[in-house]
């Protein structure tokens, strides 16, 4: 009964987070002088209003997928991986490079994406384990390193493009030169998604969340990231244990720029990793550890980059009008949490 | 200042933790409340100094009616609290620290309170450096600071929460000698504690709580079987004396040096053989703690070598030590020991090595209700470890380490805990010793618990060893010279 009345209480909060954000960027489409309700049903019309529009939603949502369940990792090791930007440019970049070297080869198609995922995997794993070796034995701060690192992809992709990648004759913001067909992931007739970018998101949350709940493993980094002192006198060997959770992170990452490359631009673009490494820091944020609440999460942060994107058309409003709401939400659940913990240290106390 | 406390109650959840206590005390009083863990001591010290609220009850200070609802409520009329684990900020300075949480101008005229500073600790003989950072200093110099920050502050009415656990003999004689002063000035001094002889040396008056209830006060001369019978309800004794039966060698120390920044110890040699304990006395900061964690390889030895089981380790790191059969238990729980946010069970998972990839969650909590049993700890397996109290905590950690163990070293193993659990927790490892053949090192700074269950003794002085003493030999009075630095020249 009690612990009920908890439940109840629990998600009358979560409802007045949600409340809380929808109030603010209401506010903010008031100053701006739109129609928020119209505002609302152009998002929502706009991400689910069709078939094409749902899978469109579902095709950012994989590749936001994977790099969400790859800072779970990293969170739980109590890592502020923020250079997960980067390493999901690296993935592309392997993947890209494994590519062009291999479409002109009389291997199997489907050999070659899986080589090339597969490596950019492994790109995006080492460009993690940078990050992780800068912590571990030159002392910089994840934080920086990363961010360092997220530069240095962005400068290393621009290069590529527009140097050694470059389209024939001269290159252009646009990218390199787009792969055949025979080298996409297989789509769904007539729509912009492959249904092996979602199989491989939900594999991989599946995967991250036995290995967080039922491992040796997950939970060993979870006492690091909770205690790395007292982690190191039980037994544990805690840099080692930063640097799997980096490698793992890495790869998920890395993974995610490899369907950017496979299943959605089939090329390299400057841009290519969307910002989701970001965007998923703001999802792992919300869900707060808790592994299988990324999946409808994601999905609602996916619906509302999409469902964003017709909003310059239709209400001459800036597509930025989705990260106000993401952004708002992320603060409102946090605000919203720590007014939870008070209220329930006061009920504590009076009970 | 007066204290009065008027029908004091809190329950928290289904405990009740103080249950109508009625307290006078008066100006220029000492008074001890004396209780066991979970008695209500620290609670009602909360109450009275802001950190929680009464459900019922007064609160008068000279005769008025005060509503005290946090720390700085309290001590803007004059009430202070000395933690047991000090409240300050170690990367700061001295100095700084005692600035900091005072009132006043923006910018603080640093030249002008460090001669304020300075004029209040002549005052108590401290020789504290304000310009030294806080992390340096030991408890018992964190302690001295904290008082003069309360005094500073305007305490008139000063709780100190188990003030004499973990600093030296020394500090403490000090400390007691401050109290007195402070009592004599007219300032009224709360102490609490468990330990009877703190008690008996120091207070004008002694109150007992038990399980939340006032039952009974005292005044000197004190009679000791009394106020224990009124602590536990029964009178407890201490077992006599077993003579160890040793085994074959666990621990040997060839000539080993260790330094830090501050000290350089040795060079030592020392063999342990098995079921032998080793008590570690000395005043803290006297180099045993050096000593004890070069045992567990988390320092390494500068010069010599050192063998486990007659395996050389010298030189290698705390979890080659740790697979060897070397078990360490830290003094400082939830920084060294535990991991907040983690439960029991997922303590005891972490601290058995079983193999394999998947946790077995069954049989964990299986283990988990085991070990509670077993440890006496009041806690479920889904129980987060920041959510037990002191010594439950203290117990959790003798649960977690590991069996077999060849050499188990201690810091303080039963700090903060009352009789009857030291007792208990001494019985669990004599009994390690003598049917798992471990060797046991440990650091007390009570010297009762040294002589009472070490078999030989070492006693260190600024870095100084001393061979061992045979514990069986050694009176009181003998160690607390040796820990004063007197009569070293026996050696």
């Amino acid at each position: 009964m009690q612990r009920n009345k908890f439940q109840w209480t629990n998600i009358a909060f979560q409802l007045g987070a949600v409340a809380l954000a929808l109030g603010f960027t209401t506010l903010v489409l008031i100053l701006a002088d739109a129609p928020p309700l119209e505002a609302y049903k152009n998002l929502f019309v706009g991400s689910f209003g069709s078939i094409k529009k749902f899978t469109d939603v579902l095709v950012a949502w994989a590749p936001l997928m994977l790099a969400t369940t790859g800072l779970l990792v990293t969170f739980t090791a109590g890592l502020w991986n923020i250079g997960i930007e980067g390493q999901i440019t690296l993935g592309a970049i392997f993947t890209t490079g494994v590519l062009r070297v291999l479409q002109d080869s009389s291997a199997p198609p489907t050999l070659i994406l899986t080589l090339a995922i597969l490596s950019g995997m492994v790109g995006g794993a080492l460009w993690a384990a940078l990050v992780g070796a800068l912590k571990t034995f030159g002392g910089v701060n994840e934080i920086f390193g990363g961010l360092g690192m997220n530069f240095v992809a962005t400068a290393l992709t621009l290069w590529l493009i527009f140097g050694p990648w470059k389209r024939p004759g001269i290159g252009s913001m646009s990218g390199t030169e787009p792969f055949p067909e025979a080298l996409w992931l297989p789509q769904i007739t007539s729509l912009r998604l492959s249904i092996w970018s979602v199989v491989i998101a939900v594999a991989a949350l599946i995967c991250i969340y036995i290995l967080l709940k039922g491992t040796y493993f997950g939970l060993r980094l979870k006492a690091v990231g909770r205690n790395m002192r007292s982690s190191f006198i039980l037994g544990i060997p805690t840099w080692q244990y930063m640097m799997a959770s980096f490698l793992v992170c890495g790869a998920l990452a890395g993974l995610a720029g490899a369907i950017q490359v496979t299943a959605v631009y089939h090329r390299l673009i400057p841009s290519i990793s969307s910002g989701y490494g970001f965007l998923g820091l703001l999802v792992a944020m919300l869900v707060n550890f808790q592994a299988l609440w990324t999946l409808p999460v994601a999905l609602f942060f996916a619906a509302l980059n999409i469902g964003s994107i017709q909003l310059p058309i239709v209400l001459k409003l800036d597509s930025s009008l989705s990260g106000v709401l993401q952004g708002a939400l992320v603060l409102s659940v946090i605000i919203m949490e720590g007014v939870r913990q008070r209220f329930l240290k006061a009920a504590r106390e009076r009970s | 200042m007066n204290v009065e406390l008027i029908g004091i109650r809190k329950t928290f959840g289904p405990v009740t933790a103080n249950d109508n206590i009625h307290l006078r005390i008066l100006s220029g009083t000492i008074q001890g409340i004396l209780g066991e863990n979970g008695a209500g001591k620290s609670t009602l010290m909360k109450v009275l100094s802001g950190f929680i609220q009464a459900d019922q009850g007064l609160i008068l200070l000279d005769g008025k009616e005060v509503k005290i609802h946090s720390p700085a409520d309290a001590i803007h009329y004059g009430v202070g609290m000395l933690h047991q684990d000090p409240l300050d900020f170690p990367p700061m300075k001295v100095i700084e620290n005692f600035i900091a949480g005072s009132p006043g101008k923006i910018i603080p005229n640093a030249k002008e309170v460090i001669a304020r500073f300075n004029e209040l600790q002549r005052q108590f003989d401290f020789t504290l450096d304000p310009q030294a950072h806080v992390d340096r200093l030991t408890v018992g110099e964190r302690q001295q600071l904290e008082i003069l920050r309360l005094l500073w502050l305007g305490a008139q009415v000063l709780i100190l929460d188990e003030p004499t656990t973990g600093i030296s003999a020394l500090q403490k004689l000090k400390l007691f000698e401050t109290l007195r002063k402070l009592a004599a000035q007219g300032k009224t001094i709360i102490f609490v504690s468990h330990k009877l002889e703190d008690v008996e040396q120091l207070c004008h008056r002694v109150a007992v709580l038990r399980r939340g209830q006032l039952v009974g006060e005292a005044t000197p001369p004190y009679r000791i079987d009394e106020l224990v019978q009124m602590m536990f309800g029964k009178v407890v004794s201490f077992g006599g004396r077993e003579s160890y039966k040793p085994g074959e060698m666990a621990l040997e120390l060839k000539d080993v040096s260790i330094e830090d920044y501050r000290m350089r110890i040795g060079p030592v040699s020392l063999q342990a053989r098995k079921r032998e304990v080793i008590g570690l006395a000395g005043m803290e900061g006297s180099g045993q703690l050096l000593f004890l964690r070069a045992c567990t390889g988390l320092i390494r030895p500068t010069a010599g070598r050192m063998l486990v089981n007659g395996k050389d380790l010298t030189g290698k790191g705390y979890h080659t030590f740790l697979k060897n059969g070397v078990v360490y238990m830290p003094a400082s729980r939830m920084e060294e020991g535990l991991v907040p946010g983690c439960s029991l069970m997922e303590h005891f998972v972490l601290a058995r090595d079983q193999g394999g990839f998947f946790v077995d969650w069954e049989g964990a909590q299986k283990i988990a209700q085991e070990q509670i049993a077993g440890y006496n700890i009041h806690g479920r397996p889904d129980s987060t470890v920041e959510s037990l109290s002191g010594g439950n905590q203290q117990r959790t950690l003798l649960a977690l380490m590991r069996t077999p163990a060849s050499l188990i070293l201690m810091e303080h193993p039963t700090r903060g805990l009352d009789i009857e659990s030291t007792l208990y927790i001494w019985s669990l490892l004599k009994e390690r010793c003598s049917n798992q053949g471990s060797a046991i090192l440990f650091i007390s700074s009570d010297l009762d618990e040294i002589l009472q269950y070490s078999d030989r003794i070492l006693v260190f002085f600024a870095g100084r060893v001393s061979p061992p003493l045979d514990a069986a030999s050694t009176t009181v009075d003998q160690l607390g010279q040796l820990i004063g630095g007197r009569g070293w020249d026996a050696f």
